[in-house]
């Protein structure tokens, strides 16, 4: 994937969370943001995803500048798939309806084809067996898994995790790592928020440092988590690395 | 299970407050409860000498009240919901003059007595409109209607906000557009939230009804008024009149109930 952000700004209200951030990628499959807490991880995600409007600045996926108006931003959520922290299937549906209710009304599927395309995902998520159950019949892990078969079963141009593991204990969110990685090695583009460091090290193919709104460091996983450059960088890694 | 005399009358004790009694407990404590009120009643009853043969002189006209009372909360029940349906939603929309008309039509209502209500708007506005005695019934729909369906408007919206906002931002970052999340996310999930209240408001609505005795709409309660003028024996049409609307209410009351609990069970 391609992506360019040319001085991004977001304010709330007094309170600067991205402060002219500059990325400019090519060729990256796996694009991993880390950094402390409210270090603007997050907001940026959701600038990319069109979930928040910048102030200032530009944001272009694979060359293709995003329009922040509501129509033209419209298009641009649907054409990736976004996967939140937790609660992001609907409770009143079953996985399956889950899947196919945006393939159908969202992406005017037919209802035959949006069954097929669901069925194909969950089976190849090994999840058929959970198909007609409902979110609250699920486990963390797999509800998480269902969530991610969803933004997957729309053929997104690039997949967004943010923290999507962080509601999950240590053996659910292995099995989430895994399904990450094998998007990955199905050639899907990703760009992931996280604080799991060995698998941002593992997985990603360009890690990008964030702390107080702008970007620390960025670069490949040798040189941030072998020799980071940075000073806001080795600290960071120095504190969550020590335990 | 019972085994002393405490298990009869008293709930189960122990730190979980909804641990149901044992049904042989229930069913003993509202026999006594029934029991005692059906005293306390023949008690009045017999001092009174009461002349039971007064309401079977005068059941037509109840009936016929008892009917049109039927007709009209029927017709508001429909009305106020739909209305109510509206307020909420113009309460939440993004044309300002419009949420802002909704909220305060809906304070300003749900803080007047319905009877005064009754009376602004049938001498006042239909005054003001010169309508005739044909609208009386009209009227009188529509002003109960308009009642609930501010009470109701705050049953929507309570519902509505009752799902998440992480639901309503799933269903924007998968490109949803605003109809389409209140259509397919917001209100399947609101709904059973908000059926058991609505049921329960719908008793309310029927109990309400009686008001409109005072605009001289023949409903139950006017008709009771009328029997009861004309052979000077108030009490014993109003034992009729409490049991025409408790025939009504009793049922729906208990619907509300098995709503709520079915629902609670659900989640």
């Amino acid at each position: 994937m391609k992506l360019n952000l040319q001085n991004v700004v977001k304010r709330f209200g007094a309170n600067t969370v991205i402060d002219r951030v500059n990325i400019d990628l090519d060729g990256v499959h796996c694009l991993a943001l880390i950094g402390p807490s409210g270090g603007g991880k997050s907001t940026l995600l959701r600038i990319i995803a069109g979930l928040e409007y910048p102030n200032s600045g530009s944001v272009a996926v694979n060359g293709k500048p995003i329009e922040y108006q509501d129509g033209a931003l419209l298009r641009h959520r649907r054409s990736v798939g976004t996967v939140f922290q937790a609660f992001n299937l609907f409770p009143h549906l079953t996985a399956l309806k889950n899947i196919t209710l945006p393939l159908e009304k969202v992406h005017g599927r037919s209802k035959a084809e949006a069954l097929d395309l669901a069925e194909g995902t969950l089976r190849r998520f090994q999840l058929l067996d959970h198909s007609h159950k409902k979110p609250a019949e699920l486990s963390g892990g797999q509800r998480q898994r269902v969530a991610i078969a969803r933004a997957i079963a729309i053929k997104p141009q690039v997949v967004l995790l943010d923290e999507p593991t962080s509601a999950l204990d240590p053996e659910m969110t292995a099995e989430v790592l895994e399904l990450i990685e094998e998007l990955k090695q199905e050639g899907r583009d990703l760009i992931l928020v996280t604080h799991e460091m060995g698998f941002a090290r593992r997985l990603a193919d360009r890690v990008a440092l964030l702390a107080n709104g702008s970007i620390a460091e960025i670069g490949p996983p040798e040189q941030i988590f072998g020799e980071p450059k940075s000073e806001v960088t080795r600290s960071f890694l120095s504190r969550v690395l020590k335990y | 299970m019972i085994e002393t005399w405490r298990d009869l009358i008293l709930a189960p004790s122990g730190a979980r407050d909804d641990v149901s009694p044992p049904t042989i407990a229930k069913v003993f404590n509202i026999a006594l409860a029934l029991i005692l009120l059906i005293a306390l009643v023949c008690v009045c009853l017999v001092s009174l000498h009461v002349d039971w043969a007064v309401i079977w002189d005068c059941r037509v006209q109840l009936f016929d009240g008892w009917v049109v009372t039927v007709k009209i909360t029927a017709f508001a029940l429909v009305l106020s919901t739909v209305g109510g349906f509206v307020l909420a939603l113009c309460q939440r929309s993004f044309l300002l003059s419009l949420r802002y008309f909704a909220k305060v039509l809906v304070e300003i209502v749900r803080s007047t007595p319905l009877l005064v209500l009754i009376f602004l708007i049938w001498y006042g506005l239909g005054g003001a409109l010169g309508i005739g005695n044909g609208w009386r019934y009209i009227m009188g729909i529509l002003t109960i209607s308009l009642f609930e369906a501010a009470y109701i408007s705050e049953i929507f919206r309570a519902g509505i906000e009752s799902v998440g906002k992480s639901q309503i931002e799933s269903a924007r970052a998968m490109g949803f557009t605003r109809i389409q999340t209140y259509r397919y996310v917001i209100i399947p999930q609101a709904f059973r939230q908000v059926l058991p209240p609505l049921v329960g408001q719908l008793v309310s609505l029927i109990k309400d009804s009686s008001l409109l005795s005072v605009i001289a709409i023949a409903e139950l309660t006017q008709s009771a008024q009328q029997a009861s003028s004309n052979n000077y024996d108030n009490l014993e049409t109003y034992f009729a009149l409490a049991l025409g609307y408790l025939v009504l209410t009793i049922p729906i009351a208990l619907w509300s109930r098995w709503l709520e609990r079915r629902f609670k069970y659900e989640t």
